[in-house]
């Protein structure tokens, strides 16, 4: 178990040592991206989790960070003051689910608080990777491929031309959400660090989890899903069944990293749901290695990083195309995997037959 | 004691009756074997008896329970566990993890308890490692335990299947083809191996083409062919019956 | 009007995806890419060639671009997987999408009318039709017309008929697998760029008009079952109509989802299409 748990800690002094060096360089500014970079990531670890042990591929989770996104900031910022006479919205204020807050002309407005906003949001992930995983897993290869992607344009597609989701705009204005002792995920140049640690925290806590349950009899019988599916079954294992759970475990994840992501950076907007969005993530998966956890983490952290602070210009989208064409063409496994130098080896050493598909 | 009785089973494929009107009862702690000419339906029969595939028609009754129509995991939960005709070992899973999988059904850690690492899991993964161990001790592959699977011999991994399957502790174990791609030795080692699950009080039902095998290792003998039954017997009886000999070799001229 | 138009060019993009997927067994997710292809090149040659010559000139372009995309990253794969492969077409159509954009810009592109102007329009039988659609529809007709000639009655159609349905079988009759692999995307570029170009006077053209197109190319090709290029056609036709209708029952902003709304209930309740077989369709490997 020490040997689990060794790369938790070496993954945590490398976040607490570049917190301190940007302290030391005064350049805490890095810091934004940084937090940014890490919600991301913990989308993309359940992502891995679902592509790298339970086999399936997924080209729409953006879909699920949207959800969550959208549905926090929607619930706390939609004002429910118009409907305080309503027997519903009294009952949410009766059960201390409601914040008040004054708005920009000094009067006041109700919305739901962030936290309750999170579990609906939570929720509302659960039971919709339920009702869609069940047929979309029963499906292989590129019809899975292409429902995951249809998933995703779909939301995309509800975040775009709702209105009340705000359309093209996005969501903004969305509150604070509120820690424990006055400390709250938010954009604030004050809040800087604290946000930081946060954020991280909340991606170690997810490794954990994750790493936990790969070296659990779940995780076990998961690889064995991956591995033969009809001798798992044999064993005793309901692979769908399994299958389904580690689906919405992964939409949860990526939820919750839009949830405190929206919260952050104070909005959402409808391309967080996009197909490059999802895309990007399978190709950070790709890279770190399907079934790598810390290969997934570590790429998360340096591709999104250099993403947000904008080191790709204007071809980002391009860079990650271009890294999900080169990873599948010679590494479909990932990059950071044991025998990488003999299959690299195996395929340029060449037969002059090899034969096109 | 019927352990399993299969009643007018029957399978088509298109235009093909793979398995027609199949009836035969397995007693408890008996090693009976199904064998035929190639076609026969012998893998078809398996994979309807453990769920992978419905039948058409006719039931399958293990331990009194109906299990036709069931999923292949309900029927592993019931006592029944199988080995694969063409081995289905999990490739980048060592030696002992594989037979790990087989004691699932012995566990009860679900997503959250493995998640959160709660501490009844700590001596359940133990028991599970441990017993595991002990199958692979008596299989005599111990020493292989921390290979990966799928890079042993073919005789090997025939062996680490097999206590994958004897893992779940099954009151059914279902062999297709166990020495299929095995040497004589290894075919005499398999023999002997059978035997071991016999005394452990396992019952058997294989399919296999090895006659020596069928011969030595069990005690009744059903013959299919194009998915009918033709003969059920002591194995010394079968070897005498015409239609057997008919159907295996050909007319007598 | 419109409705018929957008079927029009979704059959195209189903019939490209049917070829290659015939041939290989592949879904290439550039196919949408090859259509907005055609027609930005086409818009780019018009300011000097007439337009005739500028379509044809497209034409040819994207048919290498196709033959490149084969050659360079397909071609000497061994064995792929069909995820593995769907995932590369998708990174070859991001790329080909990125590269439009820093060639021609985010702006709407259009060819001119090929007969008349926008406002020219047919009276038949009662409803304004614009001559364009006539284009649009006759070019389907005869690309359809033509592609069963040449899958029929040539020999490089019968060896591409036969290295889908048993690959090893037609290598042995001496039929070059790999040049079947590479004329299929050639192919498939070809009409695509066709449809591109002749579409476009009336839908216009985008760097990313591609990606939109390959998802309902894909949702019309599934709906007529894959692989299947006539039962594409009316397929195609049904989701041009659908969406059209759509906008009388949802609001506008919607539209675009109807197609996936479609492919999702196609793909959980009934995968091998309207006129597929189910059996085919399990027996095509995943």
């Amino acid at each position: 178990m020490r040997a689990r748990y060794l790369p938790v800690a070496a993954f945590a002094g490398i976040i607490i040592a570049i917190q301190l060096t940007t302290h030391f360089t005064e350049s805490a500014y890095h810091l934004t991206q940084l937090t940014m970079t890490a919600y991301y990531s913990l989308l993309v670890v359940g992502l891995c989790m679902l592509t790298g042990y339970a086999g399936q591929i997924s080209i729409g989770h953006a879909g699920f960070f949207a959800i969550g996104g959208y549905l926090s900031a929607f619930l706390t910022t939609h004002n429910l003051v118009p409907h305080q006479g309503t027997a519903f919205v009294s009952l949410l204020k009766k059960a201390g689910l409601l914040a008040a807050r004054p708005d920009l002309y000094g009067g006041e407005i109700l919305n739901v608080h962030p936290w309750a906003a999170c579990l609906a949001a939570i929720l509302a992930t659960v039971i919709i990777a339920y009702l869609i995983g069940g047929p979309v897993l029963k499906l292989k290869g590129h019809y899975l491929a292409m429902a995951t992607l249809g998933f995703g344009v779909i939301i995309y597609r509800i975040a775009l031309g709702t209105t009340l989701l705000g359309a093209a705009d996005g969501i903004s204005d969305v509150p604070g959400f509120p820690l424990a002792s006055g400390v709250e995920i938010t954009g604030k140049a004050s809040m800087r660090v604290p946000n930081y640690y946060a954020a991280w925290g909340l991606v170690i806590a997810g490794m954990v989890l994750l790493l936990n349950l790969i070296h659990s009899r779940v995780g076990r019988a998961l690889a064995s899903i991956h591995g033969a599916e009809d001798a798992a079954e044999a064993m005793g294992i309901p692979a769908a069944r399994y299958k389904l759970h580690t689906f919405v475990l992964s939409a949860v994840f990526a939820s919750l990293a839009g949830v405190f992501l929206t919260h952050y950076n104070g909005g959402i907007g409808p391309s967080e749901a996009s197909v490059m969005k999802s895309v990007r993530y399978v190709a950070i998966v790709a890279i770190g290695g399907m079934a790598n956890l810390w290969g997934a983490l570590s790429m998360s952290l340096v591709l999104n990083y250099f993403s947000l602070r904008g080191y790709f210009g204007s071809y980002d989208d391009a860079v990650f195309g271009a890294i999900l064409i080169l990873i599948m063409l010679f590494a479909p496994d990932g990059l950071l995997r044991r025998h990488l130098f003999d299959d690299m080896k195996r395929m340029f050493s060449g037969d002059a037959d090899q034969e096109a598909p | 004691m019927t352990l399993l009785s299969v009643r007018e089973v029957s399978k088509r494929f298109g235009g093909l009756q793979a398995v027609g009107g199949v009836s035969f009862d397995v007693a408890r702690g008996s090693i009976k074997a199904l064998i035929g000419p190639n076609g026969a339906g012998k893998t078809t029969l398996f994979n309807l008896i453990s769920g992978f595939l419905p039948p058409d028609s006719g039931g399958i009754v293990f331990e009194g329970t109906p299990v036709q129509g069931m999923q292949p995991f309900e029927i592993a939960a019931l006592g029944m566990s199988r080995t694969f005709q063409h081995i289905r070992l999990f490739p980048k899973m060592t030696v002992l993890e594989n037979v790990m999988v087989g004691r699932h059904l012995h566990g009860r850690a679900g997503f959250l308890a493995g998640m959160l690492n709660l501490p009844f899991t700590w001596s359940e993964e133990r028991r599970i490692r441990e017993k595991s161990l002990e199958i692979l001790e008596l299989l005599g592959i111990a020493d292989s335990a921390r290979v990966e699977a799928t890079s042993l011999a073919y005789g090997q991994q025939r062996v680490v299947e097999l206590g994958r399957a004897l893992a779940c502790e099954p009151k059914l174990l279902l062999l297709d083809e166990p020495a299929a791609g095995l040497n004589m030795r290894e075919t005499l080692e398999m023999g002997k191996l059978i035997g071991k699950v016999r005394n452990m009080g396992i019952t058997v039902l294989l399919v296999e083409h090895d006659m020596s095998l069928v011969m030595t290792v069990s005690d009744e003998v059903v013959v299919l062919c194009y998915g009918e039954k033709i003969a059920e017997d002591l194995p010394l009886a079968i070897q005498k019956n015409p239609e057997v000999i008919r159907v295996y070799l050909g007319e007598v001229q | 009007m419109a409705g018929i138009t957008y079927g029009t060019i979704y059959a195209i993009v189903a019939i490209g995806f049917n070829i290659i997927y015939n041939a290989t067994g592949i879904i290439n997710f550039a196919q949408g890419e090859f259509v907005m292809l055609g027609g930005m090149t086409a818009v780019t040659l018009s300011g000097f060639l007439p337009l005739p010559l500028a379509v044809l000139g497209a034409v040819a372009v994207t048919l290498v671009v196709g033959a490149v995309i084969e050659v360079v990253f397909i071609r000497w794969l061994h064995k792929p997987s069909v995820l593995r492969m769907i995932i590369i077409t998708i990174g070859i159509s991001i790329l080909i999408r990125e590269s439009a954009l820093h060639i021609w810009g985010e702006g709407v592109r259009a060819l001119p009318y090929f007969t008349g102007t926008s406002e020219t329009s047919f009276n038949l039988g009662g409803v304004y039709v614009s001559p364009q659609v006539l284009w649009a529809v006759g070019v389907g007709a005869v690309v359809v017309a033509a592609l069963t000639a040449f899958f029929n009655y040539t020999l490089p159609g019968r060896q591409m008929r036969a290295c889908s349905a048993n690959r090893d079988a037609a290598r042995l009759c001496g039929v070059n697998a790999k040049n079947m692999v590479t004329l299929s995307f050639m192919l498939s570029a070809a009409i695509g760029a066709i449809g591109g170009c002749v579409v476009c006077p009336i839908t216009y053209v985008q760097y990313d008009s591609g990606t939109p197109l390959a998802i309902k190319g894909f949702t019309v090709a599934i709906l007529g079952g894959l692989g299947n290029s006539t039962a594409a056609v009316g397929a195609g036709m049904l989701l041009g109509i659908l969406e059209s209708f759509s906008i009388w029952v949802l609001p506008a902003a919607y539209k675009e989802a109807v197609s996936i709304f479609l492919l999702l209930v196609i793909l959980f309740v009934r995968p091998s299409g309207l006129f597929g077989s189910a059996e085919a369709a399990r027996l095509k490997e995943f």
